[in-house]
């Protein structure tokens, strides 16, 4: 164990990939687990992953038509589609569920059909490797540079701020929201924030879990949290620190047996919500 | 001046009137009883009330201080909530979270009168109680209270008593009732004929026929058509 800990301390000290893989890990999977609470109230778990899929094929996109820094076309093209998504409201032809499916699976048909049809510039010339790599992410949090530290260091810090802003803002709307628009809340403008804030923190988390694991990210903390406490804001509260440590614990197993970065703090967020499931059962407060 | 005035509302969804020239007022400490069958267009002229639906033909006005957003407001219980953790203080408090604008936190004073109106409600013994772990009552004097948040002077309810027992609704229908003998004018949506014409002061019926006036009005018979059982029943019990 303590083996563990010394070769660990070495790694901290001497290998700056793995000091980066802390910060923005722990930032991302602190962003998601707080937007996951509103978002599994409203009944969107799945919205993680329809828009992971979208910034996957547009991801593609930029690959093929060369552009050096892609974010510049994922990142519009994902808030868009969240806007549109969850901004859009109840009176849609397609309904919520139907929407984000077909979004979901449409972005990645067109994202893997493009990759394969047009060889990527620059790439490395595996095409699976290279679709394996964006779903799951692969150890490229291994190798982060400094600038994509910042980017996330400073758009995490502005949706933590903002996310703190509105944060009786997002309960009311996420409770009732026709009480809260007959009350003069704006919420068209509140869904819009959420909307783009989900958005922006999808596209940082495709750099630690890929897209397929993203949801996993969102929901897991916020149900596991839901088992145990009962009031909004502990129930927040619970999630962030769970996603924290969750994200954490799976980071240091990674880096020790070699697995990969993305599912590993999945499987730790999986073992947690059992044991919280489990406190739940036992204290007898949440049925289900 | 009234407080809220219909003029020639005609309300309906995408060019099917549901509701065609309604015309009625509410007075500052009126308790209005709005009944009709299923489908006759209660809920849709509660959301225009609120201004959350936009009338086809004619306008609605707010007077003597009030404004639309300022409708306490108690709707029915959707689906997200039954198992939505909150706990009553949050919920209450959110009633104001209109007046909040971009301001992010509440300020003191309104956490104060949050307490207060949790008392008003007899609730405050359950403020830090989880809001799906409550009897169906009890829920609704939670959202009663938010309601209260919302507004100084007007509340607007929607079927209050609906699913619930009747022991627990005549608990409900006093404490509106003693909301109302301290000057709030109550807009109430029911079903339940017989509570409206206990409490009420006006009465709106709509769908077929159409009816607005006082209680008294209604009950001499100028409107016995459908519900002369219902009147009957009322006048031997």
């Amino acid at each position: 164990m303590a083996e563990v800990f010394s070769k660990l301390a070495d790694y901290f000290q001497n290998v700056p990939a793995v000091r980066y893989a802390f910060i923005v890990g722990v930032l991302i999977a602190l962003c998601s687990s707080l937007l996951g609470v509103t978002l599994v109230l409203r009944r969107f778990s799945f919205i993680g992953d329809g828009l992971s899929h979208v910034a996957f094929g547009a991801m593609a996109v930029a690959a093929v038509v060369g552009l050096t820094d892609n974010m510049l076309l994922v990142m519009p093209v994902t808030v868009i589609c969240a806007v549109l998504l969850l901004a859009s409201g109840k009176n849609t032809k397609i309904k919520g569920d139907a929407s984000v499916a077909m979004i979901s699976v449409g972005a990645l048909a067109i994202g893997y059909l493009l990759m394969n049809k047009f060889p990527i510039r620059g790439g490395s010339g595996n095409i699976s490797g290279d679709v394996c790599s964006t779903l799951f992410g692969s150890t490229s949090i291994l190798s982060l540079t400094p600038l994509d530290v910042w980017v996330t260091v400073i758009l995490s810090l502005l949706v933590l701020v903002m996310f703190i802003l509105f944060y009786h803002k997002i309960f009311a709307v996420t409770f009732d929201e026709t009480f809260a628009r007959a009350t003069g809340t704006k919420a068209g403008l509140y869904n819009l924030i959420i909307a783009v804030i989900i958005a922006v923190v999808i596209v940082l988390a495709m750099n630690v879990v890929g897209s397929l694991l993203i949801s996993a990210l969102i929901i897991f903390p916020a149900l596991s949290a839901m088992r145990v406490f009962k009031s909004f804001k502990s129930v927040t509260v619970c999630a962030a620190c769970v996603s924290v440590c969750c994200a954490c614990t799976g980071i240091i197993i990674s880096i020790i047996d070699g697995t990969p970065v993305g599912s590993t703090i999945v499987a730790v967020d999986i073992a947690v919500f059992a044991v919280f499931w489990l406190i739940g059962l036992i204290k007898g407060g949440v049925r289900k | 001046m009234a407080q809220l005035t219909c003029e020639n509302l005609t309300l309906g969804y995408e060019g099917r009137e549901i509701i065609s020239d309604l015309s009625f007022s509410v007075n500052s400490g009126d308790y209005l009883c709005i009944v009709g069958e299923n489908g006759s267009g209660k809920s849709t002229l509660m959301k225009t009330i609120l201004g959350l639906h936009s009338p086809m033909k004619g306008k609605i006005t707010t007077g003597d201080g009030l404004k639309q957003t300022e409708i306490g407001y108690l709707p029915q219980q959707t689906l997200v909530q039954k198992d939505f953790p909150a706990s009553v203080r949050e919920i209450v408090i959110s009633g104001f979270q209109g007046k909040c604008g971009l301001r992010p936190f509440y300020t003191k004073e309104e956490k104060r009168q949050a307490l207060e109106n949790m008392k008003k409600m007899r609730i405050d013994d359950l403020q830090k109680r989880c809001y799906r772990e409550l009897s169906g009552g009890q829920q609704q004097r939670v959202l009663l209270a938010r309601a209260l948040c919302a507004t100084k002077s007007m509340l607007l309810l929607d079927e209050p008593v609906a699913g619930l027992d009747p022991r627990v609704t005549a608990e409900m229908y006093s404490m509106i009732s003693q909301l109302h003998k301290e000057g709030i004018t109550v807009i109430m949506i029911s079903h339940d004929i017989e509570a409206a014409l206990r409490y009420a002061t006006h009465i709106l019926h709509i769908g077929r026929e159409v009816f607005f006036g006082s209680k008294e009005t209604f009950k001499r018979g100028m409107f016995l058509g459908s519900y002369s059982a219902v009147t009957g029943g009322e006048r031997n019990g």
